[in-house]
């Protein structure tokens, strides 16, 4: 087994730690793996994309079209977005959240609307949660990236330890708790 | 023990395990966590210097010194580090020294697309290429033993797929290194001219001798599948290749670029039918082979521009294309902005505002060219806002209508210079200095303003004014203000501009990403009161949106900075939740 997983979103959502969360559970599953971060000026706001390989042997750090078994996204439109980077089969994550981008905030373009549907529609297995609400009722929004790893442990396939061993290896202590019930409470949304 | 860990990161590691003493860098996306996670160790003294140039020299002093030493910087960084660059090829080292740079095919985070394997040749010192982290910690240890075996520096060119990529390496302890003595040797350190053409023959030698080297040496690599097709490559390229041919190429993997190890190349290219040169950027490996006679591709199958990946040579050497699904409509596109409650968004509304010629620089304030606020009419290099402003000037004579613009960082990188130039040389340009307090874009790293080192020890930090001053601005002409301060900020603009002499203006606000920055509750708007005339939108603040005719502030994004209520003719948008 090996697989792509994209995690995508708008930059400052705290994707670096979802990557990390998850490099250290496949470390732990024994596969090669690479993780591939943008940082720099396209984080400020802009789309985001880490790239997450892992299996007996990963040569390039990237994923490309038609390559991903996972995508994980922060942002409605974001998922739309990569979706051409989908495999056919693959699942898509995402949180509904909506944030505008600047083309739609000065009025040169508009958000699209039902992106779900119209993903579902093309026969895209997709699975969307207000991923931010979960993390409220959790304690905290910040959480929203253990939330959404969650709500893609099923899709994931790994041992639930290696996952839950995985965020305390990534998250400081004090944080632990609140990442953990964002985390069940993800886990419980996506078997729905 | 095996660890995940950046490219960045594991070069850092390399340091440290290599018993490198001394880091001096400067910040520049993708290179920067090279000299952030070197700092971490506390064997290893690491700094921010003020520029890449300052930062080469303190290395190469370490290095005459006895110390192993390193310096860290972008591709564009090396063009400001390129005096000293040349001069290290001369002086050779004493301690080992390696100079990292990083290249940024794409143009992520960078204003051009720049080949840094061209300074090697034109400096004449070896350059070494690695394709993932296990190599950056290898190579860069490597890299130091042979510095001090052919006595010279080596350059480490990164990429920003393999800076900030992780993968696994291997750790191992830190090889504690003495400093080696130091003996005077004027031949040698003084590069005056009877000197340096005795040391320009060590130069050539030393080439010569590096070349042999290369041909069987631990950085380059030949895979052999017995294959009609040959690939020669190297760095990240190495890797798509792989994905694309695994078995069916073998493969030539250029670990020492330069000098070229002719010999290997030509025994590789003799041994396939078809041999293509799979290389981003230039073609740096290509041209020389074909100066060798031999008959390669690359080029004439493969772009010049931007980053390659699996998905890009396949197409192009395979004419394979990829199967996915879309949607059907255009998805609009997102840019970065500057961030909910970025001190720099209210200067620029006010410099769009009164139709300023904006001379811009480079860092965060950059997005200052995006619309909304559009407010930006060039952007070189560092610190170029200030010198070519007064360029601009003596040709136009547009003092009262034009304006520089640049960061704390930037100024002390290289602005500073530039306003010198202008009050020795009888200019009237106005400089806004947009004072965050950080280096910003690269991730929030010290700079000689902020009170603090890399190391996180406090310091006396350097007033911006006080620099001013000493440039020959007169004090009544050195002002402060609060950038969210709309009124006060387009008052004294106005009185500069037409002061018809120098004039520093200092916009200080801390970056609101900085930790110690407290947020103010988010704002709201009074639906009653608006009229939807989306005036708070001229400022192009990512937490507003019109909904319903109805301007609406996202709570979740919006930290109270205060700039939109004074856009606000209606009095509608106020604070607390």
């Amino acid at each position: 087994m090996g697989k792509n997983i994209m995690i995508v979103g708008v930059g400052g959502q705290g994707s670096l730690l979802a990557s990390r969360i998850l490099g250290n559970a496949v470390m732990l599953e024994g596969y090669d793996v690479k993780v591939s971060e943008v940082h720099g000026m396209s984080q400020r706001g802009g789309s985001v994309v880490t790239y997450v390989k892992f299996g007996e042997s990963v040569a390039s750090p990237v994923i490309c079209k038609g390559e991903a078994d996972i995508i994980m996204s922060f942002e409605l439109l974001e998922a739309a977005r990569w979706l051409p980077y989908l495999k056919k089969d693959g699942t898509i994550i995402t949180n509904t959240q909506q944030i505008n981008p600047m083309p739609v905030i000065t009025g040169a373009a508009e958000y699209p609307a039902d992106l779900v549907e119209k993903m579902r529609a093309k026969g895209v297995n997709v699975i969307a949660a207000d991923a931010l609400s979960i993390a409220r009722e959790a304690g905290s929004e910040k959480a929203v990236n253990v939330a959404l790893i969650g709500l893609m442990s099923h899709a994931l396939g790994f041992d639930r330890d290696t996952l839950v061993k995985a965020i305390k290896m990534s998250v400081p202590e004090k944080f632990l708790e609140l990442n953990m019930k964002a985390f069940e409470l993800g886990e419980a949304g996506s078997a729905q | 023990m095996k660890k995940l860990m950046l490219g960045n990161e594991a070069v850092a590691r390399g340091l440290y395990e290599a018993g490198v003493k001394l880091v001096s860098s400067y910040p520049g996306t993708p290179s920067t966590e090279v000299t952030e996670a070197a700092a971490k160790y506390e064997e290893i003294y690491a700094e921010w210097a003020p520029n890449e140039k300052v930062a080469l020299e303190v290395a190469l002093g370490a290095a005459i010194g006895g110390g192993r030493s390193f310096c860290g910087m972008k591709h564009v960084g090396l063009n400001v580090a390129a005096d000293p660059l040349f001069i290290t090829a001369y002086t050779g080292v004493n301690g080992g020294m390696v100079i990292g740079v990083a290249d940024d095919p794409g143009m992520h985070s960078s204003q051009n697309e720049q080949d840094s394997r061209h300074y090697a040749r034109a400096a004449k010192l070896p350059i070494v290429e690695p394709s993932d982290s296990g190599e950056c910690l290898e190579f860069t240890k490597l890299a130091y033993e042979y510095s001090e075996k052919f006595d010279t520096p080596f350059i480490l060119r990164l990429n920003t797929r393999v800076s900030h990529s992780q993968s696994l390496v291997e750790l191992s302890e830190r090889a504690e290194k003495d400093v080696k003595p130091y003996e005077k040797s004027v031949a040698k350190h003084v590069m005056m001219p009877a000197n340096a053409r005795g040391r320009h023959v060590v130069v050539e030698d030393r080439l010569k001798e590096l070349s042999a080297f290369a041909c069987d040496c631990p950085f380059n690599k030949v895979v052999d599948n017995n294959t009609k097709l040959g690939i020669i490559t190297s760095g990240p390229s190495y890797t798509y290749a792989l994905e694309v041919f695994g078995d069916s190429a073998s493969y030539l993997k250029l670990g020492l670029v330069y000098p070229f190890a002719d010999e290997l190349i030509k025994d590789f290219a003799a041994k396939h039918e078809r041999v293509i040169v799979i290389e981003e950027l230039d073609p740096f490996i290509e041209e020389h082979c074909k100066a060798l006679g031999l008959n390669v591709e690359g080029k004439n199958l493969l772009p010049l521009l931007g980053e390659f990946s699996q998905e890009l040579i396949a197409e192009k050497l395979l004419d394979k294309s990829a199967e996915f699904t879309a949607l059907d409509e255009a998805i609009p596109v997102r840019p970065p902005v500057l961030c909910p409650g970025c001190p720099h968004r209210g200067i620029f509304y006010i410099f769009k505002k009164l139709g300023l010629y904006v001379s811009g620089d480079i860092g965060c304030y950059t997005l200052g060219a995006a619309a909304p606020l559009s407010a930006m009419d060039t952007t070189l290099c560092m610190g170029a806002s200030i010198s070519a402003l007064h360029g601009y000037n003596k040709i136009r004579g547009e003092e009262n209508k034009s304006v520089a613009v640049i960061g704390d960082s930037t100024f002390m990188h290289s602005g500073m210079t530039g306003l010198v130039n202008i009050t020795y040389n009888k200019g009237n340009s106005t400089v806004v200095i947009v004072d965050n307090s950080i280096t910003g874009m690269t991730g929030h790293q010290q700079n000689p303003c902020t009170g603090f080192t890399l190391k996180g020890e406090p310091v006396h930090g350097i007033m911006l004014e006080n620099i001013a001053r000493a440039a020959g601005v007169a004090d009544e002409h050195i002002r402060i203000v609060d950038p969210n301060n709309l009124k006060e900020v387009e008052k004294v603009l106005k009185e500069e501009l037409n002061s018809g002499t120098p004039s520093v203006i200092i916009c200080r606000k801390p970056c609101a990403l900085l930790k110690y920055v407290k947020h103010e509750p988010a704002l709201k708007v009074d639906t009653d009161k608006c009229i939807g005339c989306k005036a708070c939108m001229k400022i192009g603040c990512p937490c507003i949106s019109v909904v319903n005719g109805k301007a609406k502030i996202d709570a979740t994004l919006c930290v109270g900075c205060g700039l939109c209520p004074q856009m606000c003719p209606k009095d509608a948008i106020k604070g607390g939740m």
